[in-house]
């Protein structure tokens, strides 16, 4: 069938903010079906809140809306634009939800846009939990056993049926949302009222558990002659239980018997017929009990997912991409397999590579936060490895992770065999009561209940883990045994080559074989350098994927290491730059760093210069394999980068985009003689290191708040007193601010160094002035040695203090002076002339009482760079990277920033709904997942956009709650009067509230928790507050007030931790009051004229 | 870890260690990309004659069970792997792929770069090989490896089929396709069909699955002359698969010429390679086969694709691509009538299947019985009891 002719536009709906759960992925596949859509002639119109993606580059679609995704907004754009269709599977569960949302208000049908993709008839049968159970049942599947609720008494009328352990499962919300495992009743009420409360319906399923049976997913899909597809069977190696996102997965599925899988095969075609997903993708899950066999359908859901993604990487079959063609009619026979050109994608890859994937998590952020893996998803990243073999690929996915771990380290000292004055006993049941239950740790957990001597079948018993998986550790294991005992009868020319080439085959790092052996990382690589000379070189090699296992010849160079007889990589003589990703997402580092990687492929390919990307995560747009020339999925560890650089021989490897992964790697790349592009490692250095970087503003005359380094706790306790408190406390390395604390006295600081952290003279804690009150500044600029252009200028929302990552910001500033902006302009373009920057720079700033000081300098492509980018409409990563291959600025005629006329507001996503009982109030330790963008003429409505985007929709009236710390009492006096000249009520808590009413406020005085009912949080459990203001500063006061903003989150009411972000919420409501919803594509924005 | 070598008949050769018995053995080494079914594949008596090579890598996972097997031993001359299980992981295994391998006495080999000798199978196309535990020179395996005799023209059907005939009565039980709602597949009324079935190497899941569909099966040896099939007063005839070239067997081909036309026939594989010679149209070699169980094939009549499973080194040559004026799809004239072309790989464009509009006679070239692979196709197996209510209605 050739493509529709009926429909000429087409909207497509992204996911947002990257939140757990629904992270780059989407990007991915949104980036594909655009380009996908555009390439068969439609006219995209496409809506987004997230600036960080590729998808919301104007070059993307036709009209790009970086508005919030909410119905008004959305309904708006489908008025202007008046799109023949609306594609919403491309953009998780939130297009999916608004797409429904859409057609229930009846603009889908007012407008006359068709659905494309799913209907909403399978959309309602595949997310209503009633609904897909009985369309399970109808064609003879089954479902474990469970009841739908949609109050707490029919949710216990179900469960007596159903019986303990039973899972709860809010209907329509993602990532596991809400959903939790009850092992009797007190839980199960908890978690109901909490299911209920997350679901947009008010609905739950309570099902029978099969925790324990074996899981697996398909990717399936559909075309409209009824053609259907299995892309690729995961398995989990983690048994059902743990959200299918925190569990280690493996591709191809590799413990089911043919029987087997032909059965969850039919069942798969069966379901998505039955469903109806006409066109696309689908994944749908199965449980299966390893004792007989036995079969259920866990859930399916008819869009592209993170599972599609990762299936998508794993096997080169591009899922979004055939899905977007497959909804504008064409049949999968139509469509041709890009890596092979001769075959078509109506077909079922078949791979002879092993695929791991492992979630990273990031509890150690969220303290309170139970680290147990459930069904509800808490990872924020994952990183994907390829390898010949299961072992190979698992150790390869280890140290991907980038968490120190090059292995199988042991957690109990156990690596070198098991000491003879250990408690064996004592250990073992460490082990046993460790593995019970699920942790993110419980890899390595298994590793040492090996060493210590339990079986497989005992540790079956204890995880349901499949003895296959099991027994590939324990090989692992007894392979470690045998290179300890060369350990210290290694002679001079190394270990013997047999032996290190099967230790790099099964997937052992240098770093682990130098633990094991004894030695140094470097002298590891030598003997594997040794054999890879002369005239018969063994070492590394590099393999394809193919979705074909080797039947066709490959022409996509998509790329994965092992050690084998025959390499493949094939390098090319052209002129070439390797981009060194970002690694698996984290809080601190995540899809803004992607976004650089792309742009700096898509400049090199302008320049005529040969890409070859290098990185880990599958749910990026950067390992998508035509993204860049060459793709290499490999880990961003030293061995690995060095191997690919030995093989290709590029001009120069390119660091600045990737975050901190890459830039960790920039001495050792450097020493090892590879050429890095852009700014220098010893700028990098100079910016890094604390005494160079003082030396550096000194020299510059630049200030920065009084600081000191402590090696110990004598020395913390004499910086903090000499510099008075407060303090910023902190590591000496770190990103995200992970373990950075303000300090107020002295008992805080012995508790932090005690506690948080261990002073060494190797990694001394850092101690700066805290400056109270001031206004954060960040800045990207951009140079080429010679000409320095400061591209954006963002003033912080949230008061210095809060991490730069959390807090909201606008560009242009709203509250500053003309001339600051002009001297930290200044201050910038020194700044990067002095380190000699070669590429992008990004500094941040405090302004406090007109003083500015430097609070720090990155020499490299920031967080930032994407919001700027599209602030501004200027590509600073592409120009960044054409800067450093050579060409200047004057060239690029980029010498000025352009000064828009709009304000762009930059909000901050976080994932506290995701974490029971954890304080959602904001700190120098950065928590958020993501951010939205709101643009508009002014900003106030700039703001308006960008909570609504990250959730919170300002309210127009109503009550306004106040509870202020001291000091922040004239500013709510400011908010609240504002907030009163609108219409609002006041009400207060005691302290608050005099002070409120002494200045003439007319407000209600409310009782605390702790004062008696009713009190603050029974105000907003009955949904009579609109707002909640709510600071604080001891760490008592902290803990009080907790149920207030917890409440307030969990009733989705908006609320403010900081005066600063209080007084932008009121400017946002005057906004509101004052005008209308206006919406405006980037394009737009950015006419040249 | 004992050492082993395959060496192929060009000289190529690749170092990995011993897997099953200890030995020597010889045969085409062909590579099949199925990721399920390897004691599916072994026991598949259509490997007679070759050494087979699994791309995927593990292999042996889930060890090996009575219930899955495909005849009542182990065909392969050889077996291949990257990595064989040491542990076997299953509810319904009884052994492990190593003690399996050991107790037929099958020489296999792993630790091979199987990509590599894929690729190289690929390129340079199938070719003999050997697999040795015992001597590790590698110029000494290559010559003896071109020394075997060629599969080209050898009568290997001879060499699997039954001895006598006997019946098949069992289904697939608890396996049986469910592609279909259930409630559609109990509207036949169910009539026991007489089928006589042709066993060049027949694999057991065709029986199931026949009977599954209401036949009582009566295997008969490759060499039954046409009388002694017609003596037995079948319903329907049906050709099975089979290892090696269909030019090989010309009396089947004889057989089948004095049987077409006489009762309803379905051949898969080898069955319908030899009706394509029936009908009077060449039989080829393919450079490295099809064997797996990804293969897209198009339904020309429907349009719709069948992921099918495969397992061939010979193909039909369709003497023609025209369609006949008034038709849409290629036509040949042939002695019982005219033949259509029904079936294409979308890999390759091969002849995958054929009707005779004017005998009641189809085949297709993959197997619809699967096992291992997908149940797309098991539609045909109806379609040949549909065929067969017509003629006898």
């Amino acid at each position: 069938m050739p493509r529709r002719t009926d429909i000429r536009s087409i909207l497509l709906i992204g996911s947002g903010p990257i939140v757990i759960g629904q992270a780059c992925e989407f990007d991915y596949s949104g980036t594909q079906a655009c380009k996908a859509l555009k390439e068969e002639g439609y006219r995209v119109i496409l809506i987004n809140s997230n600036p960080a993606t590729i998808m919301t580059d104007p070059d993307f679609a036709d009209r790009t809306y970086i508005e919030p995704i909410t119905l008004d907004v959305v309904e708006k754009v489908i008025e202007c634009e008046r799109p023949d269709a609306l594609l919403p599977t491309m953009g998780g569960q939130t297009a999916l939800n608004t797409a429904i949302g859409l057609a229930k208000r009846g603009v889908l049908e007012k407008y006359g846009v068709k659905l494309i993709g799913a209907s909403i008839e399978a959309i309602h049968k595949a997310e209503d939990r009633d609904a897909f159970r009985q369309a399970m049942w109808k064609i003879g599947l089954r479902v474990p056993d469970s009841g739908v609720a949609t109050s707490l008494w029919e949710a216990e009328e179900q469960v007596k049926r159903v019986q303990f352990p039973a899972i709860v499962r809010p209907s329509f919300t993602m990532g596991g949302t809400g959903g939790n495992i009850a092992y009797n009743i007190e839980e199960f009420r908890a978690h109901v009222e909490w299911g209920l409360s997350m679901s947009p319906v008010r609905q739950v399923l309570i099902e029978q558990s099969v925790i324990g049976w074996k899981e697996f997913e398909l990717e399936v899909m559909r075309d409209l002659k009824d053609n259907v597809v299995i892309v690729c069977p995961i398995e989990n190696l983690d048994p059902m239980g743990v959200h299918t996102g925190d569990s280690i997965t493996v591709a191809p599925a590799l413990t089911l018997t043919d029987k087997e899988y032909q059965m969850m095969r039919d069942a798969a075609v069966r379901i998505i017929r039955e469903i109806g997903v006409d066109t696309g993708g689908a994944n749908i899950q199965f449980g299966m009990n390893p004792v007989n066999g036995e079969m259920v359908v866990i859930e399916m859901n008819p869009r592209v997912s993170r599972s599609s993604a990762l299936a998508s990487k794993a096997t080169g079959f591009p899922i979004a991409k055939i899905a977007a063609k497959l909804a504008v009619g064409y049949s999968l026979d139509e469509i041709t397999n890009d890596i092979t050109g001769v075959t078509k994608a109506s077909f079922e890859p078949t791979i002879d590579y092993v695929v791991v994937k492992i979630p990273r998590f990031a509890f150690q952020k969220f303290p309170g936060a139970d680290p147990t893996l459930t069904t509800q998803m808490k990872s924020v990243g994952e990183v994907m490895a390829i390898g010949r073999t299961f072992k190979e690929s698992l150790q390869k996915a280890i140290r991907s992770m980038e968490v120190d771990q090059f292995g199988f380290s042991s957690k109990m000292g156990l690596d070198l065999g098991v000491p003879s004055n250990l408690n064996r006993e004592e250990a073992t049941e460490q082990v046993r009561k460790a593995v019970r239950t699920p942790l993110p740790d419980r890899l390595w957990r298994l590793a040492d209940g090996m060493r210590l001597g339990m079986t497989n079948q005992e540790l079956f018993a204890l995880t349901k883990i499949d003895p296959w998986f099991l027994e590939q550790i324990r090989e692992l294991l007894d392979f470690e045994r045998r290179l300890v005992a060369e350990r210290g009868v290694i002679g001079a020319t190394g270990l013997n080559p047999e032996l290190l080439l099967e230790a790099k085959a099964l997937g052992f790092s240098d770093e682990r074989l130098a633990q094991l052996l004894g030695v140094e990382q470097h002298t590891v690589r030598g003997w594997r350098l040794a054999l890879s000379q002369g005239p018969q070189p063994r070492g590394v090699t590099y393999k394809r994927v193919d979705t074909c296992a080797a039947e066709f010849e490959a022409h996509t160079p998509y790329l994965y290491s092992t050690y084998e007889r025959d390499c493949e990589a094939r390098p090319t003589n052209r002129k070439k730059v390797v981009i060194l990703g970002g690694g698996p997402n984290r809080i601190g580092q995540g899809i803004e760093f992607d976004y650089c990687c792309v742009h700096a492929a898509m400049a090199l390919r302008e320049e005529q210069i040969e890409t070859i990307m290098v990185n880990c995560n599958p749910e990026t747009v950067s390992t998508d394999y035509d993204t860049s020339d060459r793709l290499y999925f490999e880990p961003l560890t030293e061995e690995d980068v060095l191997n690919i650089v030995r093989r290709e021989q590029p001009m120069g490897v390119v660091l600045q985009f990737g975050g901190q992964t890459p830039l960790k790697l920039a001495l050792s790349l450097s020493r090892a003689g590879v050429t890095i592009l852009g700014t220098s490692p010893d700028a990098i250095d100079r910016a890094e290191d604390r005494a160079r970087f003082r030396e550096l503003l000194d020299k510059l005359g630049l200030r920065q708040a009084e600081s000191g380094m402590a090696r110990s706790v004598e020395e913390a306790l004499k910086i903090a007193a000499d510099i008075t408190y407060p303090v910023m406390v902190r590591p000496s390395y770190v990103l995200g601010g992970r373990s950075m604390q303000i300090v107020y006295d002295e008992a805080g600081l012995l508790a932090y160094m005690n506690t948080a952290v261990k002073a060494s003279d190797k990694h001394p804690v850092l101690i700066d002035k805290y400056l109270r009150d001031a206004i954060e500044i960040d800045a990207d600029a951009i140079s080429d040695g010679t000409t320095v252009v400061v591209a954006g200028i963002m003033e912080h929302i949230e008061e210095a203090g809060v991490h730069s990552g959390d807090s909201a910001c606008s560009l242009p500033p709203y509250t500053l002076d003309a001339s600051i902006i002009e001297e930290i302009r200044r201050q910038m373009t020194a700044l990067a002339l002095e380190l000699g920057v070669i590429g992008l720079m990004n500094a941040q700033f405090a302004v406090k009482d007109q003083t500015i000081y430097v609070l720090e300098v990155n020499p490299r492509g920031s967080r930032t760079v994407p919001f700027v980018s599209k602030a501004i409409g200027v590509p600073l990563a592409k120009l960044a990277m054409k800067v450093m291959v050579g060409k200047s600025l004057q060239q690029l005629d980029f010498t000025t920033a352009p000064k828009p006329a709009h304000l762009s507001v930059k909000e901050a996503v976080f994932p506290f709904t995701k974490f029971a009982g954890v304080d959602v109030l904001l700190g120098p330790e950065m928590k958020s997942t993501g951010e939205v963008m709101g643009i508009d003429s002014d900003f106030g409505w700039a703001f308006v956009k960008a909570q609504a985007g990250a959730g919170a929709i300002l309210p127009t009236s109503g009550t306004a709650f106040f509870s202020v710390k001291s000091e922040d009492r004239a500013g709510a006096y400011d908010v609240a009067r504002r907030l009163v000249a609108l219409g609002f009520r006041i009400t207060a808590t005691s302290g608050t509230a005099v002070h409120l009413s002494e200045q003439g406020m007319c407000v209600d005085v409310v009782n605390k928790v702790q004062e008696g009912r009713p009190h603050i949080v029974d105000h907003i459990k009955n949904g009579e507050v609109a707002l909640v203001v709510n600071t604080v500063r001891t760490a008592s006061a902290q803990t009080d007030s907790l149920s207030i903003r917890r409440e307030a989150l969990h009733k989705g009411v908006p609320y403010y931790t900081t005066m600063r972000g209080a007084l932008a919420a009121v400017m946002g409501i005057e906004a509101l009051v004052k005008k209308g919803l206006a919406i405006r594509a980037l394009q737009e924005y950015h006419r040249k004229n | 870890m004992k050492k082993a070598i395959l060496a192929l008949a060009d000289g190529t050769w690749f170092e990995g260690r011993a897997l099953g018995a200890e030995g020597e053995t010889g045969g085409e080494v062909v590579f099949n990309t199925a990721m399920t079914g390897y004691q599916e594949v072994l026991t598949d008596p259509s490997y007679r004659g070759q050494i087979v090579t699994m791309t995927c890598p593990h292999i042996g996972n889930y060890g090996v069970t009575p219930e899955d097997i495909e005849s009542n031993r182990i065909w392969a001359e050889g077996f291949v792997v990257k990595e064989s299980s040491r542990v076997a992981s299953n509810w319904r295994s009884r052994a492990t792929l190593q003690e399996y391998l050991q107790t037929a006495n099958i020489v296999a080999i792993e630790g091979v770069d199987t990509r590599a000798l894929t690729t190289h199978l690929r390129e340079k196309g199938a070719q003999p090989g050997v697999i040795s535990h015992i001597d590790l020179d590698p110029r000494r395996l290559a010559e003896k490896a071109r020394q075997a005799p060629s599969i080209i023209g050898r009568d290997l059907a001879a060499t699997v089929t039954c001895k006598r005939r006997y019946t098949w009565t069992t289904g697939t039980g608890n396996w049986a396709p469910k592609l279909e709602m259930p409630d559609r597949a109990t509207t036949r009324a169910r009539t026991t069909w007489r089928v006589v079935a042709y066993d060049f190497g027949i694999k057991q899941n065709i029986l199931r699955r026949l009977v599954d569909v209401g036949c009582e099966v009566t295997v008969v040896p490759a060499s039954t002359s046409a009388k002694d099939v017609l003596a037995l007063n079948p319903h329907g005839l049906f050709l099975s698969n089979g290892p090696g070239d269909p030019e090989g067997v010309p009396y089947a081909m004889t057989a089948l010429r004095e049987l077409i036309g006489r009762l309803p026939i379905f051949g898969i594989c080898l069955g319908h390679q030899l009706l394509g010679l029936a009908f009077g149209f060449s039989t080829y070699k393919l450079k490295f086969g099809h064997h797996g169980a990804n293969h897209p094939v198009m339904d020309l009549r429907t349009g719709k694709v069948e992921i099918t499973s495969q397992n061939h080194n010979f193909g039909v040559r369709f003497p023609t691509d025209r369609p006949q004026r008034g038709q849409e799809l290629p036509i040949a004239d042939t002695p019982f009538g005219r033949v259509q072309l029904t079936h294409t790989s979308l890999n390759d464009g091969s002849v995958e299947g054929m009707v005779c509009l004017d005998r009641p006679v189809f085949s297709v070239q993959y197997h619809p019985e699967a096992s291992p692979g997908p149940h797309d196709s098991a539609y045909l197996f109806e379609q040949f009891v549909d065929l067969m209510e017509k003629q006898h209605a």
